[in-house]
């Protein structure tokens, strides 16, 4: 009696888990999305424990809350800029989950030897790889790309070793080959994403998403679980759609992304037509007169803005110049700018920036020929106009922000040093751009006051 | 249930969350990180189907465990999707 409960609540929560994600077609729509999914969620949880396959309910309903507790607290106290991070700390985690699974099924005597083995392996990588890309994003390890002699080799040997043992496994049901499998993966993981820089994250915290999702499918089948498979399906899909829009945005191929060592040599090609020019320097001051004298200003922030924490100032300049010298202001987004896809977004959502305010790419980029001022904050490689006129430079063909375009261009950054991709970016040079060195939070609060000083 | 059904689904469950995603506006795509993510807990079914075993022998602890770790990810996740989305908001009329 009551068999159909447990179906039908998957059935229910696979819709909801779908309404979820169609709600964040708009942010009008998306915190009820995120309700849906909690509510999913919830109905998933509790049919599946008072369903006849669980038994002491109690213990079970105790890990679940002890859990849920510290989940929330780090969510709730994490602050904004930490994000990425803690994306990935969570992907981490729930990659680690499907690992337990897989392996408590074989233990238990499960004889579904190739799923198991695929939501291990997937599962694996999605863990170790998850805590490298946290450990690089909090800064535990360098962000910089981590290359070493025959570490590509090293990782081929290894997916062959993974292949092999998951094979010698699936035919022999011996247990230990599959805790060898287990340990191999999570190497592999490891040493996967530690050749790939910082500035590459935003593709790679979307492949990990990815995997956590493939994960759970691996884990569907070996179960028989409709819910798992659907929702795994389309959170892979999710991650592997991420990517690809990331991915696009530089311009490179997935595969250069995962093989790393991106940026950890400089191109010195490109270096020879700006060399011993000189790029043109100003203060906080004269940047706060021409801006105000202007008619549309367009800020286009970048991972540095993040690191200053300049968000909130750049909102008050972005007021100041609105309501005081009546000035247009516009915000302009690369899709690659910072260290996960959405980050500049929510930053400035932080700061109260409404979202109507925030352009992305193909929306802005003919904006900036009719604009005064471009405001460049800690972003430099999205901004090269080599990526479209140097066939032999690294980011050629990356859709970049034509803010060369505007009457001035303002870069605020601590250095005329290049930027992640390592080629040099002749905007610095041009005739019609300023520089003004140091903190983008400072020289944003001087502007600030310089504006708001009349 | 069968494999071949299992597989129908699963591959139409992709084109499902292709589409799906492709509708979601890129100023969200953080939140879309981490709600997917959060859905991705849903792993805890099986966890809790394996923590439900009767003896108390390592695949219920290691069970245990998974159910712990995925109810991190998953009250995390949505909790700070949650968060970040409180932050979106439209213009003021003045």
């Amino acid at each position: 009696m009551f068999n159909w409960i447990l179906p039908f609540s998957y059935l229910l929560a696979s819709i909801l888990f779908i309404l979820s994600i169609r709600g964040l077609a708009s942010p009008k729509t998306a915190r009820e999305g995120n309700l849906l999914g909690m509510a999913g969620m919830l109905i998933a949880i509790v049919t599946t424990l008072y369903s006849p396959l669980v038994s002491d309910i109690a213990l079970t309903i105790g890990v679940i809350i002890v859990g849920g507790m510290i989940g929330t607290y780090s969510a709730l106290h994490v602050k904004m800029t930490s994000l990425p991070q803690m994306i990935a700390a969570f992907n981490g985690l729930g990659g680690l989950s499907a690992v337990l699974i897989s392996l408590a099924e074989i233990i238990a005597g499960s004889p579904a030897y190739l799923e198991a083995s695929l939501g291990l392996i997937i599962g694996a990588v999605a863990f170790s790889g998850s805590m490298i890309a946290f450990a690089k994003l909090q800064g535990l390890i360098s962000a910089k790309a981590l290359v070493f002699p025959f570490q590509q080799f090293l990782n081929l040997v290894l997916t062959v070793a993974a292949v092999t043992l998951c094979i010698m496994f699936i035919r022999s049901g011996n247990h230990e080959l599959f805790f060898w499998l287990a340990g191999i993966a999570i190497l592999l993981g490891f040493l996967l994403i530690l050749p790939i820089g910082g500035a590459d994250m935003p593709v790679v915290i979307s492949v990990l998403n990815s995997y956590s999702g493939w994960a759970a499918v691996g884990i569907g089948f070996s179960l028989n679980n409709v819910l798992l498979i659907i929702v795994g399906a389309i959170v892979g899909a999710s991650g592997a759609i991420l990517s690809y829009i990331m991915v696009k945005a530089m311009n490179r191929s997935l595969l250069s992304v995962m093989l790393g060592g991106f940026g950890a040599e400089t191109h010195q090609a490109s270096a020879a037509g700006t060399a011993g020019k000189i790029a043109k320097t100003g203060n906080p001051q004269d940047a706060a007169f021409i801006m105000e004298n202007a008619n549309k200003v367009i800020i286009v922030p970048g991972y540095g803005m993040a690191v200053a924490q300049a968000q909130h100032v750049l909102r008050e300049m972005a007021d100041d110049l609105r309501k005081l010298y009546d000035v247009k202001v516009m915000f302009a987004i690369h899709p690659v700018a910072g260290r996960m896809p959405g980050h500049m977004n929510v930053l400035l959502a932080e700061a109260n920036v409404p979202y109507e305010d925030v352009y992305e790419l193909e929306d802005i980029n003919r904006e900036f020929a009719t604009a005064d001022v471009a405001y460049v904050i800690g972003a430099n490689d999205v901004t090269n106009p080599l990526a479209k006129t140097d066939p032999e430079s690294p980011i050629y063909g990356m859709p970049v922000l034509d803010v060369g375009k505007a009457k001035t261009v303002f870069f605020v950054k601590r250095s005329l040093a290049s930027g992640y991709s390592g080629v040099e970016n002749p905007l610095f040079f041009a005739d019609n751009t300023i520089m003004l060195y140091g903190d983008a939070k400072v020289v944003t609060e001087e502007i600030v006051g310089a504006l708001e000083e009349k | 249930m069968d494999i071949w059904m299992l597989l129908t689904i699963f591959m139409l469950a992709c084109f499902v969350g292709y589409f799906v995603v492709w509708g979601v506006t890129p100023a969200l795509h953080s939140p879309l990180m981490s709600v997917s993510n959060a859905i991705s807990g849903v792993v805890i079914v099986g966890a809790l189907i394996i923590a439900g075993i009767e003896t108390f022998d390592t695949p219920k602890y290691l069970g245990l465990a998974a159910v712990f770790l995925a109810a991190v990810n998953i009250f995390g996740g949505f909790a700070v999707s949650h968060r970040m989305l409180l932050m979106f908001r439209k213009k003021e009329k003045k």
